[in-house]
């Protein structure tokens, strides 16, 4: 699928790095090259084959290559493709908000705390409002983890309170102030019609209320959750996909030390 | 039986032997409670099923109104066998009685002669027996006619769409591409409902609703591709939780053939109260040896918490204990699917050595066990095509090992729950690898003094030593300790204990003894 060995095309293409307009590269720069598979629910045959190649198209890919297609089950059929991307990115001009803390590992995050703080944080957090699911929570706090990152149960330097689901704000700030906790974590699966902002909103405008909000570190976390969007509604930080335990810790640990020290 | 791994027979029988003392101590405990899913377990085994009006199920509604009265501990089977003489309605229509009149059943118990109460509800008892019997009959009937290749693991996989229907179309394309077993799983936090939902369900996240009426369109769908394809398509569910026994009847009705099934795994991982879920446990493991549902235990999961190098130890000791608390269920060997991984670093120097010590040691300490061998994933990364070689030596170790069930990985693990297409380059994986090492384990044998057989040695040794220490610590200060999964659990903590109460003077259950070690 090279272009370099067996090609005996023309390249005309610029071969030179060009930061504000970033292709994919294959083994020349440039080249666009872009390695794909997916399944369409159609019966395999060369018309599956042509349906695949407009689909490539259609996405902005030159040259569309399928090199595999297999029916998976009858009615659905699964390929591999190749293309080259006609789109570019201006790679200069990106600007990520991030949280900015070093990522520590759990025994390093563990040991800061001993150090630095010498008692244990205590982190409470549940999933909120209506929101029944426990898997982004769990993720951060169960002792199991999630993808090889132990939760933060399993922190000897943290105490942590995983309150479960479906928790109204006004119990979690309940709960926390009677456990004195020093951060909250938020988890929000459900993001159907926003009920998430306004969730999260409320819960900032209820520690507003009773002041507590400069008192606790609030941290909030999802799949649709970034960092730039916690920092709008009021939060401290926010964890989104490809976060774990580790990332949460460590922010917590170095934002408490940052607060304490003034 | 010769040992490829060098094992002392003698050092399996005194670690079965321990496993034994820890078991005695807490079957002794169990026999003397019930719980509310105990007794919905009977409710339902009796017939009674649907929803009052505000779709509460009757089982839960008949429970609830014993417990409120406070007579839980004399058990449904003691009330209805009363209500059913002195009304002349079957379970059921007392059901409905309760939740739509506010019918009192406490009042009109005053037989206590339990010969005359269980001739009342014999004719029920009986219809559900031979119902179970029944789809047992009919899936050996399958199996025997389709016939089946022993040498090679179960392929199993899962489908999670969330939806039932959705379900279906997944776990047809699954059986076509070569799956053997198909797990539906089950919405997050379902473990922890104290009921079962009614109906066909469309919704959930990471999967849907475990209930009857799924069980029935999947058992359907898959006995519909099962005979397009001439093979018997294994249907799995999740019997933990806090519905444990009652998953289990309805499985048994519908003709489940495989489910989770481990008080251990609910506990640790799942905070439910040990004692509430040991109790349920034991009616379940009855129900699915009665059933011919080979059972899964979750000692897997405790490499996702502990290191699998140096916990490897504590998967057999759980294993062993399991067993034997299955045995004194009745459940027959051949059903036990004890669990184990392949979760070790993929980083480690020989760690596919250990990897298949383990497996081998395994295979030979329960020779007559359908291993249920668990795919890495705490080691799954998203590096898809790493992933996809990981899985690789995960099933290479599945055929020469002989395990019972392979579950297989995806290369996608970590990522989402599996595309169909991810399902298909899984099977085409194992089917590959089955058949191009299909009696490797049968040529090869391994060193003595070697990294494989003094791996094995080091386990059981270890396995021996913490069972000796549970011998006098036993199973629930085990748990407290947090020797299992690096998990610790109260023994009055956790989900459910308050559904615990010890059997009173009129309590009857003829169901286990129907059941228990029966056919």
């Amino acid at each position: 699928m090279s272009e370099g060995l067996y090609s005996m095309e023309a390249k005309n293409y610029d071969k030179t790095l060009d930061l504000k307009k970033v292709k994919p590269y294959g083994d020349t720069m440039n080249d666009g090259k872009v390695q794909l598979s997916f399944t369409l629910p159609v019966p395999a045959g060369p018309e599956a084959v042509e349906a695949a190649k407009q689909l490539l198209k259609k996405m902005g890919f030159e040259n569309p290559l399928v090199v595999f297609s297999q029916e998976l089950t009858p009615g659905f059929t699964f390929f591999n493709c190749y293309g080259s991307s006609t789109l570019t990115v201006n790679y200069a001009d990106i600007y990520v908000p991030k949280v900015e803390s070093k990522v520590m590992s759990m025994e390093a995050t563990d040991e800061f705390i001993q150090e630095k703080i010498g008692r244990p944080l205590v982190v409470v957090g549940a999933s909120t409002g209506t929101d029944a699911h426990t898997v982004g929570i769990d993720a951060i706090m169960n002792m199991k983890g999630y993808a090889g990152h132990y939760g933060l149960e399993r922190y000897k330097m943290i105490e942590a309170y995983n309150l479960g689901s479906q928790i109204p704000n006004e119990e979690f700030l309940a709960r926390a102030i009677e456990l004195k906790a020093d951060a909250l974590l938020v988890s929000q699966t459900v993001t159907q019609k926003d009920v998430h902002i306004i969730n999260l909103t409320n819960l900032i405008e209820l520690m507003d209320a009773e002041g507590l909000r400069d008192k606790m570190i609030v941290v909030c976390g999802g799949a649709r959750i970034s960092h730039e969007l916690a920092k709008e509604l009021g939060y401290d930080a926010g964890f989104g996909t490809n976060t774990y335990a580790d990332d949460v810790a460590s922010f917590i640990a170095e934002e408490y030390v940052k607060r304490h020290k003034k | 039986m010769q040992s490829k791994v060098g094992l002392d027979f003698e050092k399996v029988r005194l670690a079965k032997s321990l496993a034994e003392k820890v078991a005695v101590e807490v079957q002794a405990f169990v026999e003397r409670y019930t719980t509310v899913a105990t007794e919905r377990t009977v409710a339902r085994a009796l017939g009674i099923d649907g929803v009052d009006e505000s779709n509460v199920p009757l089982p839960n509604v008949l429970v609830e109104s014993l417990k409120e009265k406070g007579v839980l501990s004399q058990g449904v089977m003691f009330y209805i066998a009363n209500a059913m003489i002195s009304t002349g309605l079957s379970p059921q229509q007392i059901a409905e009685k309760i939740a739509n009149e506010g019918f009192d059943i406490t009042k009109e118990a005053k037989i206590t002669d339990p010969a005359v109460l269980q001739k009342a509800v014999q004719p029920v008892i009986d219809a559900t027996i031979e119902r179970i019997r029944t789809r047992r009959l009919r899936r050996e009937k399958y199996v025997a006619e389709y016939g089946e290749d022993r040498a090679r693991p179960y392929i199993y996989v899962i489908v999670a769409t969330g939806n039932i229907y959705e379900d279906v179309v997944q776990a047809q394309a699954a059986a076509r591409q070569g799956a053997d077993i198909i797990a539906v799983i089950r919405t997050t936090g379902q473990s922890l409902l104290d009921y079962v939902p009614y109906g066909a369900t469309t919704e959930g996240f990471g999967g849907t609703f475990a209930t009857q009426e799924n069980f029935r369109i999947m058992r359907k769908a898959l006995d519909e591709v099962g005979e397009e394809l001439h093979r018997y398509i294994r249907l799995c569910n999740y019997c933990s939780g806090l519905c444990m026994p009652e998953i289990a009847i309805m499985g048994a009705l519908e003709g489940l053939d495989v489910m989770l099934n481990d008080a251990l795994y609910g506990i640790l991982f799942r905070d439910i109260n040990m004692q509430r879920t040991l109790i349920d446990q034991y009616f379940s493991r009855i129900i699915n040896g009665f059933a011919g549902v080979i059972i899964n235990t979750g000692e897997d999961n405790y490499l996702t918490t502990a290191d699998a190098i140096e916990a490897a130890h504590t998967v057999l000791a759980s294993d062993l204990i399991n067993e034997q608390l299955a045995l004194f269920a009745g459940l027959p060997e051949e059903q036990m699917g004890l669990g184990h991984a392949f979760e070790m670093d993929p980083m480690h120097k020989n760690g596919f050595l250990l990897e298949l010590a383990q497996a081998q040691m395994t295979r030979e300490i329960f020779p007559k066990a359908p291993l249920k061998y668990m795919p890495p994933t705490k080691f799954m990364t998203g590096n898809i095509f790493r992933g996809h070689i990981q899985d690789a030596l995960f099933n290479i170790i599945g055929i020469w090992t002989h395990q019972g069930l392979q579950l297989l990985g995806m290369p996608t693990e970590a990522i989402h729950t599996p595309f169909m297409s991810d399902r298909f380059l899984s099977i085409e994986n194992a089917n590959y690898i089955f058949n191009n090492l299909h009696d490797i384990g049968d040529e090869v044998e391994f060193k003595e003094g070697g990294i494989i057989r003094s791996r094995a040695k080091e386990v059981l040794d270890n396995a021996i030593n913490l069972l000796q220490e549970m011998t006098s610590e036993g199973l629930f200060n085990t748990l407290e300790q947090g020797k299992f999964g690096d998990v610790k659990r109260p023994k009055n903590g956790g989900k459910g204990l308050d559904g615990v109460t010890e059997k009173g003077a009129n309590y009857m259950n003829p169901f286990i003894e129907l059941m228990k070690g029966r056919k």
